[in-house]
């Protein structure tokens, strides 16, 4: 086989951030308790320098390397992006976490690179093997970040049932894609597309293929009837997992969905899409009903999660250009809000309080004003009231319905996110309207409040000008 | 017309400027907001005039109109411009904000700034919903304005506050976006968000029912129309003084905005088809309401109640037009009763702020808003209880109030429909002044009731201030609606002129 070392150049981020894992793996041996901020500062000049090479080698044109299994497109570039992004927010906000509750340890951080370095490569792979070898490395690094904290029950727990309930969903995903290689005799992208178009849509074969691989897709995104993981890994799991879990990984499973359906499959778009309905219709029903029930932060988070879910198949399930930008532009929303609702949480707890129960957030206006008007604004965009981002987001996923004719998904979606607007508002009502339980001051360290403050208004900004975004989506689909 | 600098721009941003910069300076020394905030609603005000003095009544264009894409994948702009029958509401929009500062002034104290910014925020976001033509950016606006809203009655509101302010969210989301839902599926038939667009549109009379009914959802609930009006009572009674004004004087009117901004010229034949039902609707809020205002023990109460018949006017004349120009010898009937309705609007903006303004300045020296703890405030009270009379009659309809024009005009036109309709809204001329009244006998007159009563002091120059700046306003409209009614005068016609031509393709 002819190698051409001019392939490696769309692998550069790739490449680095893998170097850079194995480097901070090995540094962080050598390094004693007192130098511990190394790692964290490596770490976070690994993913800011990952976001400067995925710049430089992005470019409008698709490149595909490695006898097709690896895609550099606009998607790509502008998703990896955002997960580094994301991550690096993340990051700031677990150092916090992990500073106050005695957990400051590498490994954290290491885990924490293999999951953004899965996710990368499932963004850019071109075949189903590539997006499965991401998946897994996304996934096992998730499975240990979950039990990180060693000596809590729930969180070995929630390690155990995440990885029993994960490793089924690879199970089944692998079934479907060796279903898919047995009809089109192709596990590439592009080639198992073409083979699709001339064999025609009427393979058993291939559709029976196709359900199991929504199932994967549908368990790694958290949309019900497999959802079931996602509560329990929420609440069990330490507040940094969780936040970790719930943001960046959510953009690596969009990008899951456009590479095997649209790229792959998207012939099939007649049989998917009424699969996605179901899937969709069902999480917002039951994502924002059964969330009203929580008393636990997290665990309203991860009900709340799973209808913003239903939101982003929505997108997805419409089949049209338009529904895939506006459901790239959900899923980046979405990890911008999930990030900075995490955020204060974290903020706000400390050692040996962990802020995750609702009746903690009362009276915090009158604790701290500015984080309260923060979490306002992250309350206010899940539930899609303007001017926040939030709202764009689901504004543009609506448009992208009914332009499909499914105006009555639409009312259905919308009929949903009334029900959601009430435990929003509920955690408002708490911060706003009761008076604080307890009168400890807010402490958290100066990066984690500038990038907290960033972060929090940035839903405000964003939508006032949600065209910004929008363009780097459009881009994508172009 | 287009002026050389954008004053609609200035009006909607500068409060909301203002409003963040009052936030920076924060509650160190409360003074200091104060007067800030004053000085932003005065500066508002001022730079809104211009919208009067330069407006040509003689087109129905749009002006003043700004226009610029905001998000242009979607074809949504920022696009602004009034016309004869947003105009009124933005001064009045802008007048009252000023008054629902100045009566916060001393009763405030928890959070100064946070309270009067929330206001000049909600300022700007409510000049900018009536002056959006972009369906979007209106959409923006009106969901927007629930944010502020939402705080100030559950922060500075009463004991059952919580409540109150959660359902006045709730109804309103609820209300809203099945109208969202409305307006993409319009921007697939138009190709755009813009709303003069919207007017032009062809659609059948299935679609146009649909649409209605999403429309209806939102702005019957804003108006608030019977049956959905059972947030009004809660959220007034809970709010501040100030919020209750904002809430009468012109939230109430945004939805009495929509139903001529998109219902009627979108929705034509939907809207001839289903008159029966907003009439009766109407109908029901006139009479009905105006009984229930009757029983009321609670001041703030009643006058919400009183609001709600007085806004059944308001619909009432919107939704009559169809009948009146079935009629054969009515010729310029409709005109008349879409002006009644806006009038009548206008009309309702000033005196239910006065009347929420009256029963806060008793409210901050009794606290107690209960009619049968009061009795006799003339006698110790005289200023407040001349203000207080002259406002409850105005409410009641008393002729050289602008009270009468409005509801004059509509059952004017009434005849001209239906001689029962005129029947039955005149009565609330009678039930109207008897629900006034008769809490007015109770409050202000008579002997006095007990101690505390016997205590209470008379208006200071801030109140003072802004009673008579309002019943100045009352009075003016009243004898003198010349005009109010020529500005919008072409624009209506020109509404009227849509409304008669079918939509359907």
């Amino acid at each position: 086989m002819h190698f051409d070392s001019s392939t490696l150049i769309p692998v550069l981020p790739e490449i680095f951030i893998l170097t850079m894992v194995c480097l901070i793996m090995i540094i962080d041996l050598f390094l004693d308790e007192s130098q511990r901020q190394t790692t964290y500062l490596l770490t976070q000049i690994s993913l800011a320098v990952t976001i400067f090479i995925t710049l430089l080698v992005s470019s409008p044109e698709t490149q595909v390397v490695f006898d097709g299994s690896y895609i550099r497109d606009p998607m790509s570039d502008g998703l990896k992006v955002f997960i580094c992004i994301i991550s690096m927010v993340a990051f700031v906000y677990s150092k916090e976490y992990l500073l106050k509750h005695d957990q400051f340890r590498g490994d954290f951080f290491v885990l924490g690179l293999f999951a953004i370095l899965g996710m990368m490569v499932m963004v850019s792979s071109a075949s189903f093997l590539s997006i499965y070898l991401g998946l897994e490395l996304l996934s096992l690094s998730l499975y240990a970040m979950v039990a990180f904290d060693r000596d809590s029950k729930t969180g070995s727990e929630a390690a155990m049932k995440y990885f029993m309930l994960g490793a089924i969903a690879s199970g089944m995903l692998l079934y479907g894609i060796s279903m898919i290689y047995g009809a089109t005799g192709h596990i590439g992208f592009s080639e198992v597309a073409s083979a699709v178009a001339t064999s025609g849509t009427d393979n058993t074969v291939l559709v029976f293929g196709l359900v199991f691989l929504v199932i994967g897709l549908a368990f790694k995104l958290g949309a019900v009837p497999f959802h079931m993981w996602m509560p329990d890994v929420y609440h069990g799991a330490p507040t940094p997992v969780a936040m970790f879990i719930g943001s960046a990984p959510k953009l690596a499973a969009f990008a899951l969905a456009i590479r095997m359906l649209v790229d792959g499959l998207e012939g099939l778009h007649a049989d998917w899409q009424g699969m996605l309905i179901i899937l969709a219709v069902l999480s917002m029903a039951l994502g924002n009903v059964v969330a009203i029930a929580q008393t636990n932060i997290k665990r309203m988070l991860a009900y709340s999660t799973i209808s913003h879910v239903g939101f982003i198949m929505l997108g997805i399930l419409a089949g049209t250009n338009e529904g895939y930008i506006s459901s790239m532009f959900y899923a980046i929303t979405y990890g911008i809000m999930a990030v900075c609702s995490f955020g204060i949480i974290i903020a706000f707890s400390r050692k040996g309080f962990e802020a995750d129960q609702l009746d903690d957030y009362k009276g915090l206006h009158e604790r701290s004003p500015w984080f309260a008007l923060m979490m306002l604004f992250v309350m206010f965009s899940m539930a899609g009231v303007p001017p926040t981002v939030g709202f764009f987001a689901k504004l543009f996923v609506l448009d992208a319905v009914i332009s499909v004719g499914l105006t009555n998904i639409a009312l259905i979606a919308v009929f949903f996110s009334i029900i959601g607007v009430f435990y929003y508002i509920r955690i408002i009502k708490l911060m706003y309207f009761d008076k604080p339980v307890d009168d400890t001051p807010f402490e958290a360290s100066i990066d984690t409040k500038v990038v907290l403050s960033v972060n929090g208004t940035s839903l405000l900004i964003l939508g006032l000008f949600p065209a910004s975004l929008l363009s780097i989506c459009t881009a994508a689909f172009g | 017309m287009s002026a050389d600098w954008p004053i609609l721009s200035a009006t909607i941003w500068l409060p909301i400027i203002g409003g963040l910069m009052v936030i920076a300076i924060g509650d160190k020394n409360s003074n200091n907001a104060r007067w800030m905030s004053l000085a932003v609603a005065v500066m508002t005000f001022v730079i809104s005039l211009p919208l009067y003095s330069g407006f040509n009544p003689g087109t129905a264009e749009m002006q003043f109109v700004e226009r610029a894409p905001w998000i242009s994948y979607f074809n949504i702009e920022y696009y602004l411009g009034v016309d004869g029958i947003s105009m009124p509401l933005i001064i009045l929009t802008t007048f009252i904000s000023i008054f629902v500062i100045v009566a916060a002034w001393e009763v405030i104290q928890y959070k100064v700034s946070y309270y009067m910014a929330a206001f000049l925020i909600m300022e700007g976001i409510m000049v900018g919903v009536f002056s959006a033509l972009d369906a979007m950016l209106f959409y923006v606006f009106w969901e927007a304005m629930l944010i502020p809203m939402f705080l100030i009655i559950g922060v500075w509101g009463g004991p059952n506050r919580v409540y109150a302010t959660i359902k006045f969210f709730l109804y309103t989301f609820f209300g809203s976006v099945f109208m969202l839902v409305a307006l993409i599926y319009m921007y697939f038939q138009a190709g755009s968000f813009d709303i003069l667009s919207f007017h032009t549109l062809k659609l059948t009379l299935n679609e146009q029912i649909l649409i209605f009914i999403a429309f209806l959802m939102a702005f019957a609930v804003k108006v608030p129309m019977w049956p959905v009006h059972t947030w009004l009572p809660d959220a007034h009674v809970e709010a501040p003084t100030g919020g209750s004004v904002i809430l009468a004087a012109i939230m109430l009117k945004i939805g009495g905005y929509g139903f001529l901004r998109f219902s009627l010229p979108i929705t034509p034949d939907a809207s001839s088809e289903l008159d029966w039902l907003i009439i009766s609707m109407s109908l029901i809020a006139v009479v009905y309401i105006g009984f229930v205002a009757l029983v009321q023990q609670d001041m703030k109460k009643l006058i919400a109640y009183s609001s709600i018949a007085h806004m059944g006017f308001v619909t009432l004349g919107f939704f009559m037009i169809f009948m009146i120009t079935a009629n054969p010898d009515a010729s310029t009937g409709a005109l008349l009763s879409l002006q009644g309705g806006m009038v009548q609007m206008i009309s309702h903006g000033f005196i239910s702020a006065a009347m929420f303004l009256c029963v806060g300045v008793l409210y901050d020296r009794m606290h107690s808003r209960e009619i049968s703890s009061y009795g006799g405030v003339v006698n110790r009270m005289p200023w407040f209880a001349a203000f207080m009379v002259f406002f409850a009659m105005s409410n009641a309809g008393l002729p050289g109030t602008s009270g009468f024009v409005g509801e004059f005009m509509v059952i004017l036109a009434s005849f001209r429909a239906n001689f029962w309709f005129a029947f039955l809204a005149a009565t609330t001329l009678i039930i109207g002044a008897a629900y006034t009244l008769w809490m007015v006998k109770r409050v202000v007159f008579g002997e006095i009731a007990n101690e505390n009563v016997a205590k209470l002091e008379d208006i200071t120059g801030r109140e003072t201030f802004i009673l008579a700046s309002l019943a100045v306003a009352v009075l003016a409209l009243g004898v003198w609606p010349g005009p109010l009614v020529d500005v919008m005068e072409v624009s209506l016609a020109n509404l009227l002129q849509h409304v008669s031509v079918t939509k359907i393709p």
